[in-house]
């Protein structure tokens, strides 16, 4: 009988537990549905006969997509998503995916053909591509709501639903971002390191602002947009806002700065606020990068590429959780969770190492150098993931390298370095000596995603330490990082000796007083 | 004996001396209460200062120097006070300083002090300090306490000189100034404490700092 009666509570226990459960649930989802109020579009876009379909090609749907987006195609055109090409007018530098170097793939240009799979356009294969198609500007990429849609797939001429994805079309969103975005680099969480899949429903410990369960913010929350054009840049990223909070009707509109939205003193603590202007917000509110669900690529040495298995063949070699460390077409890498991002002054300015500039193979060459020091108000301190690798480089003509490797004439197939690079260079029209070798590279790339709860923000110690995160800071005073040894020295012989001082007075007191009541 | 008293300076003793126990009331209860609380908030101030200059870990920077700002808006408050106080009650007159008996007070402590020799300089309501102690005062409060104030207060505000029209100032400038103030205040401190056992008894004149009465020798 107590047993069943027991039986019965537990059950009426489990019962009540299942009813507070959901409602707790359903307030959450009130809630995060309150917070993440999606814009509802004016068009039913399965109304418009011009989508109807079928297509066969992507092309086809941009024609459709164009008949009442007249100007879209033209703006996207404008866009570097599009030109691949940025020239950056404080530098003089030509700039853009087409033109720079990197320490991943290393290079777009003869490799076009399968560097474009994450171009916004159609049938980018080689240099005669025709940048002024306005049907060969792929609305998909981007526009796709239902997470079906495959460039991959349709590059390889599978072209299923297209009618039905483009009747659904709808505002970007963080998934369609991420297709590319999330990817960079050739891989998931490679190249960024504050960008990865885990963005597609990040929780709050990843990302604050983009809590799918909170705030939900989409990549275009801070990327405002206007005609196709996102803010926000890697070339010329706005290191210091000095514009503050941008009030609709007075600013350009752009979000894509934290201060855009909480300004230079958004804290309670006016001894933090007083850290804006030389620190970046992301210092402190971007304690680690790689925080999500991957690990991101930190050391690509290529070097060490080129070494078969014992049947002659090319291999790979997984880490325990099935991270890639050595691949045959690649090298080795090293793959890191959780990491401190390394700091630097950064006044927005970046200095690429083009194709054509010359290196010193015998230090480790900035294939970009984030410019700006103490003395310059425009910088402020930021946080870097600093990706380091070795590359190839013309060894007499003391220039990075481009390699040819994709294709069936590429590296990845032959393994011949010196095929490589001859092609690579002859398509990127760059002189090759014939001679090469590897140098040590490294990359900067500001940290500015992965922002975390505020209670998971920095400690004043990580930095105000002897050897705290910005012991390499140069050209500012941080109280307990510095200090001038000569004063320290001093002031503690002085206080040595004064306590010495004092001491042998009072031992003399103490020794007189005893011979003087010895004569007594 | 020889204990005369004004009426120009008012006391919160009733009894302002007492001939037979051969006592003066010579540390007022203000006066009392500034000393010990300012003692209480110097020291805070250099545990947490020296944590933030890096010399050690205790509390953790962040705490250090919360701690080390409060108990500087502390000590600022009280000092209004005092300085209020003193200009109100008189007292600074304490502080002019003397020429007359400086020397004899300097060779009793250089050796004097050994033979067991009375004091040259025995207190009185009128002149509580030897005239070397109101020098070592007068210079803790004109020199020491302003030193490390102005650049105590700089420093809080270093965001604010460029507004302030310091925009030529440097931080490590601040630094070492501030820095160089609080070794000459602990050095100050240990001469301090030591000489307090330097009355007729070891603890004579803690125990006046603390009551208020100071025993007469004799």
């Amino acid at each position: 009988m107590t047993h069943r009666i027991s039986k019965i509570s537990s059950q009426t226990a489990k019962h009540l537990a299942v009813i507070c459960l959901a409602i707790l649930t359903v307030l959450q989802i009130s809630n995060s549905v309150s917070l993440a109020a999606v814009k509802k579009s004016t068009a039913d876009h399965a109304k418009f006969e011009q989508l109807n379909g079928p297509f066969t090609s992507g092309p086809e749907v941009t024609k459709g997509c164009l008949k009442c987006h007249t100007e879209a195609a033209k703006q996207v055109h404008k866009t570097k998503h599009w030109t691949w090409q940025f020239k950056n007018e404080d530098t003089g530098q030509l700039l853009g995916k087409r033109n720079v170097i990197n320490n991943f793939c290393i290079s777009t240009q003869s490799n076009i053909g399968a560097c474009s799979s994450c171009h916004v356009g159609y049938g980018w294969k080689d240099k005669t591509y025709d940048f002024t198609v306005e049907e060969n500007v792929d609305c998909l990429v981007c526009h796709d709501t239902t997470g079906v849609y495959d460039k991959k797939k349709l590059r390889a001429g599978k072209t299923s639903n297209l009618a039905k994805i483009a009747q659904k079309v709808g505002r970007t969103s963080r998934t369609s971002c991420g297709t590319c975005h999330f990817k960079g680099g050739g891989g998931k969480a490679v190249k960024h390191g504050d960008l990865d899949p885990s963005f597609e429903a990040p929780d709050t410990f990843v990302d604050i602002h983009m809590d799918a369960d909170g705030l939900n913010f989409t990549c275009s929350t801070c990327h405002t947009t206007d005609a196709h054009m996102v803010s926000g840049s890697r070339y010329t990223p706005k290191a210091r806002d000095m514009a503050g909070i941008d009030v609709p009707g007075k600013g350009d509109g752009s979000r894509a700065t934290c201060v855009s939205c909480h300004g230079y003193r958004p804290m309670k603590d006016e001894k933090l606020n007083d850290h804006t202007d030389r620190v970046a917000c992301q210092t402190c509110h971007i304690p680690k990068f790689a925080r999500g669900d991957y690990p991101s690529k930190m050391w690509w040495d290529w070097s060490t590429a080129g070494k078969m298995n014992e049947k002659g063949k090319p291999f790979s070699t997984l880490d325990q959780e099935g991270n890639e460390i050595y691949n045959s077409k690649k090298g080795d890498f090293v793959w890191q969770r959780d990491v401190v991002p390394e700091y630097r002054w950064f006044n927005g300015s970046v200095q690429y190492t083009l194709p054509s500039d010359k290196i010193d193979p015998d230090k480790v060459v900035e294939i970009n150098r984030f410019q700006g020091d103490a003395k310059d108000p425009k910088a402020l301190i930021w946080p870097i993931k600093l990706m380091r690798g070795k590359q190839p480089y013309d060894a007499d003509n003391k220039t990075l390298a481009i390699p040819h490797t994709t294709g069936k004439d590429g590296y990845w197939k032959k393994f011949d370095w010196q095929d490589a690079i001859t092609k690579g260079m002859a398509a990127a029209d760059q002189p090759y000596s014939g001679k090469f070798g590897f140098v040590k590279t490294e990359m900067s790339w500001p940290m500015a995603h992965m922002v975390a709860p505020a209670k998971e923000a920095l400690e004043c110690v990580e930095c105000h330490a002897k050897n705290g995160r910005l012991a390499k800071i140069a050209g500012i005073y941080m109280p307990g990082r510095d200090n001038n040894p000569w004063l320290d020295i001093a002031g503690f012989a002085a206080l040595i000796l004064t306590a010495l001082g004092v001491g042998a007075h009072g031992a003399l007191r103490i020794f007189f007083a005893w011979r003087n009541g010895r004569a007594d | 004996m020889n204990v005369t008293t004004t009426t120009t300076m008012e006391t919160d003793a009733p009894n302002v001396t007492n001939l037979a126990t051969n006592r003066i009331y010579i540390f007022k209860r203000f006066e009392r209460f500034w000393h010990w609380s300012q003692a209480l908030l110097i020291i805070t101030m250099a545990v947490t200062g020296f944590e933030i200059h890096g010399t050690y870990t205790l509390i953790g920077f962040g705490d250090a120097v919360d701690v080390h700002t409060t108990a500087a808006w502390v000590l600022i408050g009280l000092w209004v006070f005092a300085i209020f106080w003193h200009l109100t009650t008189g007292e600074w007159r304490h502080y002019i300083p003397t020429a007359d008996k400086l020397m004899a007070v300097a060779k009793f402590y250089a050796y004097g002090i050994f033979k067991g020799e009375h004091h040259p300089y025995k207190p009185t309501q009128l002149r509580k300090h030897n005239p070397l102690q109101l020098l070592a005062y007068l210079g803790f409060k004109l020199a020491m306490a302003p030193a490390i104030w102005i650049t105590g207060l700089l420093y809080m505000y270093y965001a604010d000189w460029a507004s302030w029209g310091f925009g030529w100032l440097e931080l490590w400038v601040i630094a070492l100034l501030h820095t160089a103030a609080a070794f000459a205040l602990l050095i100050f401190l240990v001469a301090h404490v030591y000489l307090t056992t330097t009355g007729h008894t070891v603890f004579a004149h803690i125990k006046a700092m603390i009551t208020g009465w100071e025993e007469q020798d004799e």
